[in-house]
């Protein structure tokens, strides 16, 4: 079924296509629309699910946990300095190898207060253990939220989707909601071997020493791996169901390309019109999405980019002191494997538009300058 | 006298716990009321070491451990994810020391209050931060020693009244109680067990470490600190209606109670006084609420 809707609701209709049990959540903007149709569909009957409305989003966190490890589907959103709140707690869930799903919309921390799209709230959670998704439009939110639990489950790893502020959290664009049989076919119920159960009493993370907690992180990591391949499997069979394809990297036009642009988020989908025009124009331009950027899509970068002779990677984020964080993350996956220069932009950091017309210009600069390792902020007022 | 305490054992022996901890006994009243359709909810604090660790437990219900400021809320989130299973008789128990429920605890505890979520919450109180080592916490009372109030800047100031600040929230049940009076205890947590919505527990845990107390007189400090009406043991029903259930018929004198305490052997005279003074004051303010 076809419909109109703004990215958050199609989290929210994705959390309850997923038929989640439990939703712990806290305002905060601009999520709020995301957790305001969850209460009312949980209060309207049409989810047989539990809303905790709790008082910060590290207590949402920690429910979800909690409720995860009864063997309960969870799920909960935020953004921002919700999302750093969390912080702790979403060690906690990968620690605790507990696959809660959650919404982040991608939102500048501050100060200054700023409610706009950036990429610094989740890429600082980035080695939490979570599998994290950016997403590019209302549809990649919903099947996310739906692909997320499949993975997760697997796994046992949680997963955040993040999608941009605004951009997507508010904009409205036809979405097909899948039907809820197909879906219950896609997505069984969670029944995990181990959870808290009086008949099978057991504690869960009791005080570890350096005998087991080393091989807790080994089997994380493993896991992290596995997930490369489990993405893929879930994703082919999601495009079975529904014709849509969902890998951890998504490359427009990227076969024959001398030069291939390096995004995420909102800004890859209008980074492939722009390679519309710039290949309009003769010059041979792709455009790489990672959709996926924990567990890291390593070996799909590689065979995405190998003929290419330039790369420039377009950051809405900065690890202040070095550069932006998926062009860091490039140069040390390419390392050894692939000599090709990379060039690192910065931009629409705190909700700037980045226009068509910006990724040309980043794109003409790319094209005509070889020095790797410049990290230029596009269109910064000094 | 007819013996109400349960005979069974669910906690086992090999815990971890310091010889006469009023932590431990807790745990083990409570186990023997609460019965095995029991999860608990544990944040750092004593118990998160005394449970025995990885893959040992010693309770022998199904444990959750989290995240310091976090018992409260986990265990609404168990209870969540219990009752849409359908798995609703289950009691589900947060279990925290005084700092993981004065101080960082307290902002869930509140949340949980507040929508009354189906849970019992049990601060089992040795009245400062045990298990890293004796660090003052909001319960530590005034003039105790603790390495963050050594003996030449001692704890200034009262220990927070959280009975009362759980009070202000009108949950269903409160109530105070002692290691030293188990039968109390134990009615008290069948009260608990039997009460829908959140009911909070507050039993004074004598830490013979931590308060530089004989392990041998674990029993006797938690007697004397409700026959000193330090620790007075009552129950409040919706917030509004206090009940007194152990009334001391002579009260001791506070010295009485401290003097088997080395926490509070540097206190000169008219510390003590004072301290007296604030129990009796108190004890006042508190009897005046009894039906």
């Amino acid at each position: 079924m076809k419909k109109t809707m703004m990215g958050n609701f199609a989290a929210s209709w994705g959390a309850q296509l997923a038929r989640v049990q439990v939703i712990a959540a806290y305002p905060i903007t601009p999520q709020t629309l995301i957790v305001e149709k969850l209460s009312e569909i949980v209060a309207d009957g049409e989810l047989d699910a539990k809303f905790i409305k709790v008082e910060s989003e590290h207590s949402a966190m920690a429910a979800c946990i909690g409720a995860s490890a009864t063997g309960a589907r969870a799920y909960t959103a935020t953004s921002a300095q919700g999302l750093a709140l969390m912080h702790e707690m979403l060690h906690w869930a990968g620690l605790a190898r507990l696959p809660i799903v959650m919404a982040n919309v991608n939102r500048a921390m501050a100060p200054g207060w700023s409610i706009w799209a950036d990429q610094n709230d989740s890429l600082s959670q980035r080695d939490t253990g979570w599998m994290q998704i950016f997403a590019s439009s209302a549809q990649d939110i919903l099947d996310s939220t739906l692909l997320g639990y499949k993975v997760s489950e697997k796994v046992l790893l949680p997963t955040l989707i993040s999608f941009d502020a605004f951009f997507l959290s508010h904009t409205m664009e036809v979405v097909d909601m899948p039907e809820i049989e197909l879906v219950d076919k896609f997505l069984p119920p969670y029944n995990p071997d181990y959870k808290l159960d009086v008949k099978d009493p057991r504690s869960f993370g009791a005080l570890t020493d350096e005998q087991y907690y080393y091989e807790f992180r080994y089997m994380m990591q493993q896991s992290m791996d596995e997930a490369v391949g489990v993405i893929k499997e879930a994703g082919k069979e999601y495009e079975k169901l529904t014709g849509r394809l969902y890998d951890l990297v998504h490359s427009y036009r990227c076969e024959d390309a001398d030069m291939i642009l390096v995004t995420s988020g909102t800004i890859g989908e209008t980074a492939n019109v722009a390679v519309d025009e710039l290949r309009a124009e003769g010059k041979k331009v792709g455009n790489m999405r990672i959709r996926v950027i924990r567990p890291y899509p390593k070996k799909d970068i590689i065979e995405t980019i190998k003929d290419a002779k330039k790369l420039a990677v377009i950051d809405r984020n900065i690890s202040p002191g070095y550069s932006g964080i998926f062009s860091q993350e490039l140069k040390s996956a390419l390392y050894n494997e692939v000599d090709v220069p990379i060039r690192s932009y910065i931009a629409g950091l705190g909700g700037r538009d980045v226009k068509i017309e910006d990724i040309k210009e980043l794109a003409y600069d790319a094209l005509k300058n070889d020095t790797p390792n410049d990290l230029i902020w596009k269109g910064v007022k000094r | 006298m007819r013996l109400t305490i349960p005979e069974r054992e669910i906690m086992t022996p090999g815990h971890l716990a310091c010889q006469g901890c009023g932590g431990s006994l807790a745990m083990r009243y409570a186990l023997k009321v609460f019965g095995e359709d029991t999860m608990l909810s544990i944040p750092a604090c004593c118990w998160a070491v005394i449970d025995g660790p990885f893959p040992y437990t010693a309770v022998n219900v199904p444990v959750f451990h989290t995240a310091f400021e976090t018992a409260a809320i986990m265990a609404s989130g168990i209870k969540a994810g219990l009752m849409v299973q359908g798995k609703e008789t289950t009691n589900v128990v947060a279990w925290a020391g005084d700092g993981g429920t004065f101080d960082i605890g307290i902002q869930a505890i509140s949340g949980a209050a507040e929508r009354n979520d189906d849970i019992t919450y049990i601060v089992y109180d040795n009245e400062a931060y045990m298990n890293t080592g004796i660090q003052r916490s909001s319960a530590t009372p005034h003039g105790a020693w603790t390495t963050t109030t050594p003996v030449k800047h001692y704890k200034k100031g009262p220990k927070k009244n959280m009975a009362e600040i759980m009070a202000a929230h009108r949950v269903p049940y409160i109530a105070t109680a002692s290691v030293g009076y188990p039968e109390d205890f134990c009615k008290k947590l069948e009260k608990a067990k039997n009460t829908k919505g959140f009911k909070f527990i507050h039993v004074l845990a004598p830490c013979p470490t931590g308060w530089k107390s004989d392990p041998r007189y674990t029993i006797k400090l938690a007697k004397l600190a409700v026959q000193t009406n330090n620790f007075p043991l009552y129950e409040i029903f919706d917030g509004i209606t206090y009940k007194q259930s152990i009334k001391v018929k002579e009260r001791k004198p506070l010295k009485e109670y401290m003097k088997y305490q080395g926490r509070f052997k540097h206190l000169p005279e008219d510390e003590l006084q004072f301290l007296q003074g604030c129990v009796d004051e108190n004890y006042e303010l508190l009897t005046v609420r009894f039906e």
